[in-house]
């Protein structure tokens, strides 16, 4: 279980959460009023994760109230929590000490959880002055986070640092990445592929790559994730939404599809004169292999839900 | 001699304003399709865009042929002077773009109205629905009796644009509202016979495109030779619809004869900003585009649809929508889609060899242009026929 958690109001968390979860835009969020009580919404994640998203309006009123009644309820059995930071915020002692209370509280409810920190909103800060901000920042959250050992991020929707805090948070998540990557090494070396990536199939965060050579642009992932998710967007306004793809000129052919129950994967390759069947083949068979993988770790989980 | 805009503020290099590159060309020429070289600038037909001031005519020409995102129009300047844009490099439509600055004042004598009005094929007139309209009429009713005198076989098209913002009664009535008063303008003066179109378009949404789609159709000449061959092609291949586009602006310059259904469009559309853009990150050619002889796209969805992309020329490809059975066998599509193929190519021959005699048809081609039919008796017994297969 994933618990997103007070930041200030109007720190931009459902934003982000829009953004990531639900398939805004960047520009559509501009339109979400400020979350007025707790909003909370499960997302099917991986299959059989479920993500608890707590976003809590971070007014006053309901900071304190997470504190006192609500507090076992909500930071009992956490995996990991999420604290979100407005950059621009005037209030730096009292976000500090709503933080500490968290913590508190996840050290007394769930010990084990891993704490993430974004500090967000960076785009409003100047460019010059940003990695000292963040430094920091990061610096002061890192000393009172202790015992506990928190992981920074600096982050704004308007670019990929936001993708990629995300990515790498929901990385930590999967329960046997290290053996996901090698298989998925094995299967691009066995396939000749330039590039293979795993997607989260609600989402579409890279969960894994592998990739044999350099490739030109280092925003990639975000990139994709967004020309999917536009398309998605643009399906599902008939109602239906899209299955595989494939696209392809003199230079490269791309191979879009769904891959275990969890996952989508894309497959790049440059010698495009490898028929298609060939490819789609290797895929369906890999499939198969991958789907085992997961199906291994299945009952771990459940057993985890059932504890709660 | 472009438009200076300032660049949107936004780190992320996925919505950069201009990122797509103005040619999709290949690299070398295409034999029979090099058109441009013979025809100097002003000797090809042209399409106006005019309009009052802040009516919204820069935004359009930046949406539709360069890429923008209807946002970032918000950062355009206004137009200081006659802004020509020769789009025959990147674009199919070979036509250009005036945008008039809304200041224009025709009544200068300065102004040369025979130039500018003579070889023009279309003359759009915008006017923002959002605003009060009467200046826009009166405009425009100067505009078109002008340009009718000097040249009378000008298509009129008139956009009422930003209509985004109104409900659909108000659309509607403001489109009745503005032919009514158009066309008594037009009586008062004797000018009957001049006939205007109407269109109420957005840069919000696919409206622009479409209405500049049926604007390109009809100065295309061989318009209903392409609606011929899209015909035969699908019926013989188990499609249900295709579209050709152009694949820079997304507009369509031809369809097969069923009814176009606004949904399957825009979801063509949609396809071809995939596959650009797809195609951009993995897939670029030395000139940063990314549009080549071999682009291809298939998009399977779970409702049985398949949404299939070929090139055609350098600057047209085909999109057809089937059922997931069709593409089964999709040996046999490919085979007619190849003879589709030759054929939109002789056709632009035709085309080319025409424009390079000056405009007369070359003698010893009049009975294959006289009639499309005899244009296809011989390609349609080589086209594979779909039904005539079945098991």
């Amino acid at each position: 279980l994933c618990r997103c958690t007070p930041g200030d109001g109007g720190s931009g968390k459902t934003s982000m959460r829009s953004i990531i979860f639900a398939n805004y835009i960047a520009r559509d969020t501009r339109r979400l009023g400020a979350t007025i009580d707790v909003e909370h919404s499960h997302v099917r994640f991986l299959g059989n994760l479920v993500l608890n998203l707590w976003d809590c309006g971070g007014q006053d009123t309901f900071m304190e109230n997470y504190f006192t009644s609500q507090r076992d309820n909500i930071f009992r059995n956490v995996e990991v929590l999420i604290y979100v930071f407005d950059v621009e915020s005037r209030e730096l002692e009292k976000d500090m000490h709503y933080y500490q209370s968290c913590l508190e509280a996840i050290l007394q409810n769930s010990p084990d959880a891993k704490v993430f920190c974004l500090v967000h909103k960076m785009d409003l800060v100047q460019e010059d002055q940003r990695d000292l901000i963040f430094n920091e920042r990061q610096e002061d959250l890192r000393r009172l986070s202790r015992p506990l050992s928190c992981t920074c991020f600096r982050t704004s929707i308007w670019d990929e640092t936001l993708y990629k805090a995300w990515s790498s948070i929901v990385y930590q998540l999967i329960p046997n990445v290290q053996q996901l990557e090698t298989n998925l090494r094995n299967f691009a070396q066995i396939i000749e592929a330039d590039e293979v990536l795993l997607f989260e199939r609600a989402t579409f965060l890279v969960i894994s790559h592998y990739q044999c050579k350099e490739q030109r642009d280092a925003h990639r992932f975000e990139k994709i994730s967004n020309i999917i998710k536009q398309f998605k967007l643009s399906c599902s306004k008939l109602a239906a939404s899209f299955q595989s793809m494939e696209v392809r000129n003199s230079n490269f052919a791309a191979f879009i599809d769904v891959f275990t129950s969890n996952t989508y994967v894309m497959v790049i390759m440059s010698d495009p004169s490898i028929p298609s069947a060939a490819t789609l083949i290797n895929i369906r068979n890999a499939r198969k292999h991958f789907e085992k993988l997961e199906r291994v770790d299945g009952p771990k989980h459940s057993l985890h839900m059932r504890m709660r | 001699m472009s438009i200076q805009y300032g660049e949107p503020d936004m780190a992320g290099s996925y919505g950069v304003v201009d990122s797509f590159p103005k040619d999709f060309g290949y690299g070398g020429d295409e034999a029979g399709i090099d058109d441009d070289s013979s025809a100097s600038a002003d000797t090809q037909p042209r399409i106006l865009l005019m309009g009052l001031r802040r009516s919204g005519k820069s935004s359009i020409q930046k949406v539709v042929f360069h890429k923008m995102s209807p946002n970032e129009t918000l950062f355009l300047e206004s137009t200081n002077k006659i802004h020509k844009d020769d789009l025959s490099g990147s674009s199919f439509v070979n036509f250009q773009i005036w945008d008039f600055p809304g200041q224009v004042d025709f009544f200068d004598p300065t102004f040369d109205d025979e130039m500018i009005f003579t070889g023009t094929g279309a003359l759009i007139f915008v006017i923002d629905a959002q605003d009060d309209y009467v200046e826009a009429l009166g405009r425009l009713h100067g505009t078109v009796s002008r340009a009718y005198r000097v040249n009378p076989h000008i298509n009129f098209e008139v956009f009422i644009h930003k209509v985004d913002g109104l409900s659909d009664d108000h659309k509607i009535e403001t489109q009745r509202d503005v032919y009514q008063r158009a066309n008594d303008d037009l009586a008062d003066v004797g000018l009957e016979k001049l006939h205007l179109s109407f269109y109420l378009t957005s840069i919000y949404d696919h409206s622009i495109f479409e209405a500049f789609s049926k604007v390109v159709q009809k100065l295309l000449p061989q318009l209903p030779t392409l609606e011929n061959l899209l015909n035969i092609f699908i019926s013989h291949s188990g499609i249900e619809k295709a579209f050709l586009f152009d694949m820079v602006s997304k507009i369509y310059i031809a369809t097969d004869s069923s009814a176009v259904d606004m949904q399957s469009y825009e979801l063509c559309c949609d396809m071809i900003d995939v596959v650009i853009d797809i195609s951009c990150i993995y897939g670029p050619i030395e000139d940063g585009g990314a549009y080549d002889k071999e682009s291809l796209a298939i998009i399977k969805l779970n409702n049985t649809t398949v949404l299939y992309l070929k090139e055609v020329t350098r600057f047209l490809a085909v999109v057809c929508v089937l059922r997931e059975e069709s593409f089964e066998r999709k040996g046999l599509i490919d085979y007619n889609f190849h003879c589709f193929r030759k054929a939109v190519h002789e056709v632009f021959e035709v085309g080319c060899r025409t424009q390079r005699n000056g405009g007369r048809p070359d003698d010893s081609l009049t009975s294959s242009t006289s009639t499309s039919s005899s244009t296809h008796a011989p390609n349609h017994r080589n086209y594979a026929s779909h039904n005539g297969s079945m098991m």
